[in-house]
């Protein structure tokens, strides 16, 4: 059984802070589609779609019988555990720091055989020198983002443990919360206190709670600030001095950022009058990711390879409504969109030092805003759950809640279709 | 059809560019020097040579092509075989259709390779498609994590224990320290073996070879073009190659060799038990022992026992790898694919020297190469037979 990790001790200031060195993430443009899937929390494979063959490695004609219609399907991931080995020599730095590193050769009921990370509980399947032959050791398979955001296999045990997530391997693919100083830039909102309880829930360290108006009291806040993980943070995301100060205290320990700050208003072009509104909700939206991201990207950048509580991620709460155009909420979908066009760019500019970039994207939330819109909505807990799942599971693009699903699956389908339906109130 | 036999195909003139762990030159460097040894050692004009083929993994962009005008050579029969561990044999086979046919009268087969410091490791990561997307980014341990995985479901499937790996590996030493190009050059025990520190259990450091820099070459022509040159000769008896073999066993227990071998000894006429002398691929260990077993010198599974009961050494019952193979003398030219073959026709034409197995007739030496994902796909065997004087 994985031992529980510990709190790690005080870093000693007078080290020099190793820096990363990303595993190997080159892959080619085919193989790119087990990325697109475990980005999103999936296991999938290419189906071949004549003979219904299951392709591994990733390829471009069926193996079997030459199709080259092969589809990108959901894998069940169970399978058998043929062989195994630990790693004591690597021939790439990001492993040669991770050394002895364990691997498996999985043999999957749905037929490829593949190689895997391998999680430290589950038994070896190669008999010690003189030993008795020990018997199948049954694998289940998962997709998980490695820090340089490239999908790859995981080995999993078939049955959870108490403490399987803090495997020393797992840790170093995921962002988990556990033990980790944490930012959330509103902490005031439904959604900020919510997410603020989970990531305590979820073992964080600290919790820093930025909220940018002192005097506005709102309901439920006061419990939050009765945490003792949590300490109260001016910031202020559409004043740039206000997020350079803020940085200078804390950009130095934050490991994960979790931007909640938004501002949410109804209507689009014509129920109003001038851009007052539009710009604020650009402020906020978009020029204030555009500032937190100039002022701590860097520092998290710095410390992506600190020990195991290394910087990690940086979420983005962005909406559905930035893949396309709700027209009753239409600037703020606008700026959703630029925050969204933003955060992918942050990514590309984060990957490098292995820092995970997750974007969610959830429907209406059930809070003030979307008072007038009918169910179902994201409670603000389901979406916190979801952030903190994320986080565990090394997902990259979060879609929580059954709107967000069915649009993403319309949007998937035909943009084009959506987009009309859209603007004739479906 | 039945094919055709490798009648009256020599081989001749192995010469070899001494092994060196890390060189400055290039691969160009190395197939010239190889070149002009053939040319040197074989007393033949350069523009007499007009078939060529070569094996490297290191002359990239370049290929053969860009080697003839590299040494200013005019071949009318050209080919490039970057197989790894198999470009011996397939080189050969290659080059005797070409002799037999009358594509060419004289083939040079090359296989070299450049080894800078960083040259290894830069290759791994891009070695295919598949070992980019599906193995290298899996611990990047390069072919030590697959034969890691190989080794040790070999051993749990049959039983082998890393003294039965080790038995190959003492042997193969004690004949490097009678090859003068080998780059080990003290003895190895048991002990050490056993001890030696993990690289990718249950592989061991003495488990593993060492890439390094070198050529191997020798050059095919009709039989009676040789002893018309007055050149010492072996002849081709029988040759096989295989890709993707069983290709739906979930890991390699057993090579391409096993679906042809009975085509090889057919051609040669001849029983595994007449073979004088093997010339075994030897990345690993545990390969050795699958060439045992698929070439029908002992049963599936039964390697282990094999080990236990013969000697390996040149002077042995069973002399294999009198070289020291790559194991211990260093795996240049293409991934060593061309060790077995030069150490060969050495013995069979009497250039094998202290290490000589006596009276060796008939050859075997076997080839293995390329993996691109979880194992390894070509597969080869040659038999040579010592030509009468």
């Amino acid at each position: 059984m994985t031992m529980p990790l510990m709190k790690p001790r005080r870093k000693n200031p007078v080290l020099r802070t190793r820096q990363m060195n990303l595993p190997p993430f080159a892959r080619g443009r085919t193989a790119l589609g087990m990325t697109a899937a475990a980005a999103e929390g999936r296991f999938e494979l290419q189906v071949c779609g004549r003979c219904r063959a299951v392709q591994y490695p990733p390829r471009d004609a069926c193996h079997r019988c030459l199709s080259p219609r092969l589809k990108w399907t959901p894998q069940d991931g169970r399978g058998e555990l043929l062989s195994e080995t630990v790693l004591h020599h690597s021939n790439d730095p990001f492993y040669r720091e991770r050394l002895p590193w364990r691997l498996g050769l999985v043999k999957l009921d749905a037929g490829p055989v593949v190689i895997v990370h391998l999680h430290g509980d589950l038994p070896s399947p190669v008999p010690r020198s003189g030993g008795h032959v020990p018997p199948p050791v049954r694998v289940h398979v998962g997709a998980r983002l490695d820090r340089a955001g490239a999908a790859v296999l995981i080995g999993f045990p078939p049955e959870e443990s108490e403490h399987m997530a803090d495997d020393r391997m797992l840790r170093e693919m995921t962002s988990d919360p556990k033990y980790r100083k944490i930012l959330v830039t509103d902490g005031k909102s439904e959604v900020g206190q919510a997410i603020v309880k989970a990531l305590v829930k979820a073992g964080a360290d600290i919790v820093w709670v930025g909220h940018a108006e002192p005097w506005k009291k709102l309901p439920g806040f006061d419990d939050i600030t009765e945490l003792p993980q949590v300490t109260l943070v001016p910031l202020d995301v559409t004043n740039g001095r206000s997020v350079t100060e803020l940085a200078g205290e804390i950009g130095g320990k934050v490991d994960i950022v979790v931007n909640t700050a938004e501002i949410h208003r109804t209507y689009g072009i014509a129920a109003r009058r001038g851009t007052d509104v539009a710009r604020h909700e650009m402020d906020v939206n978009y020029f204030g990711l555009l500032r937190l991201a100039q002022e701590f990207g860097p520092a998290l950048k710095a410390r992506s390879a600190d020990g195991v509580t290394h910087a990690a991620a940086w979420v983005n709460l962005l909406s559905i409504y930035a893949l396309a155009n709700y027209p009753p909420h239409g600037t703020f979908s606008a700026s959703k969109a630029a925050a969204h066009s933003l955060a992918q760019c942050l990514r590309a500019e984060m990957r490098p030092a292995g820092i995970r970039v997750i974007n969610v994207f959830p429907g209406p939330i059930e809070d003030e805003w979307n008072q007038n819109l009918p169910p179902p909505k994201v409670a603000p807990a389901a979406l916190a759950t979801a952030i903190v799942k994320a986080l565990k599971e090394g997902i990259e693009d979060v879609y929580p809640g059954d709107v967000a699903q069915e649009w993403l699956e319309r949007w998937r389908e035909n943009p084009k279709v959506l987009e009309r339906e859209l603007s004739s109130g479906t | 059809m039945r094919r055709l036999p490798y009648e009256g195909v020599a081989v001749a003139v192995p010469v070899t560019v001494p092994y060196r762990r890390y060189s400055t030159h290039g691969a160009h460097w190395f197939v010239g020097a190889a070149m002009d040894a053939l040319v040197e050692r074989s007393g033949i004009q350069k523009d007499r040579i007009d078939g060529l083929t070569v094996s490297s993994f290191s002359l990239v962009p370049d290929t053969a092509v860009g080697v003839t005008q590299h040494l200013g050579v005019s071949p009318r029969w050209l080919d490039h075989i970057p197989t790894g561990g198999a470009s011996g044999v397939m080189a050969l086979r290659r080059a005797a259709r070409a002799v037999q046919a009358g594509d060419a009268d004289i083939v040079a087969c090359i296989g070299a390779d450049a080894n800078h410091v960083e040259s290894f490791r830069l290759m791994l990561g891009g070695f295919s498609h598949f070992a980019r997307d599906a193995s290298y980014p899996y611990g990047s341990g390069g072919p030590n994590s697959i034969f890691a995985f190989i080794t040790a479901h070999y051993m749990r499937t049959y039983g082998a224990t890393r003294e039965d790996f080790g038995r190959i590996c003492v042997a193969q030493r004690a004949n490097a320290l009678r090859n003068p190009n080998a780059l080990f050059k003290v003895p190895l025990t048991m002990a050490q073996y056993l001890d030696a520190r993990p690289i990718a259990d249950p592989i061991h450091l003495f488990d593993c070879v060492m890439p390094c820099a070198g050529a191997d070459a020798f050059l095919v022509m009709r039989e009676e073009r040789a002893r018309d040159l007055g050149l010492p000769h072996v002849l081709v008896r029988g040759a096989i190659e295989r890709h993707n073999a069983y290709a739906d066993d979930p890991v390699l227990l057993r090579g391409g060799w096993l679906v042809d071998r009975d085509d090889l000894y057919a051609q040669a006429g001849v029983r595994p038990a007449d073979i004088d002398f093997v010339q075994t691929y030897d990345d690993y260990p545990v390969v050795v022992m699958l060439q045992f077993e698929d070439l029908g010198f002992c049963e599936k599974g039964e390697a282990k026992e094999f080990v236990r009961t013969r000697t390996l050494t040149h002077d042995g019952e069973f002399p294999n790898n009198t070289s020291g193979g790559q194991l211990s003398a260093g795996q240049a030219g293409c991934a060593g694919g061309f060790l077995g073959m030069v150490e060969a026709i050495r013995q069979l034409s009497g250039e094998a020297g202290e290490r000589a197995v006596k009276d060796a007739r008939l050859g075997l030496v076997s080839g293995f190469g390329m993996v691109t994902y979880d194992r390894c796909l070509c597969t080869g065997a040659v038999i040579l037979e010592r030509a009468s004087r």
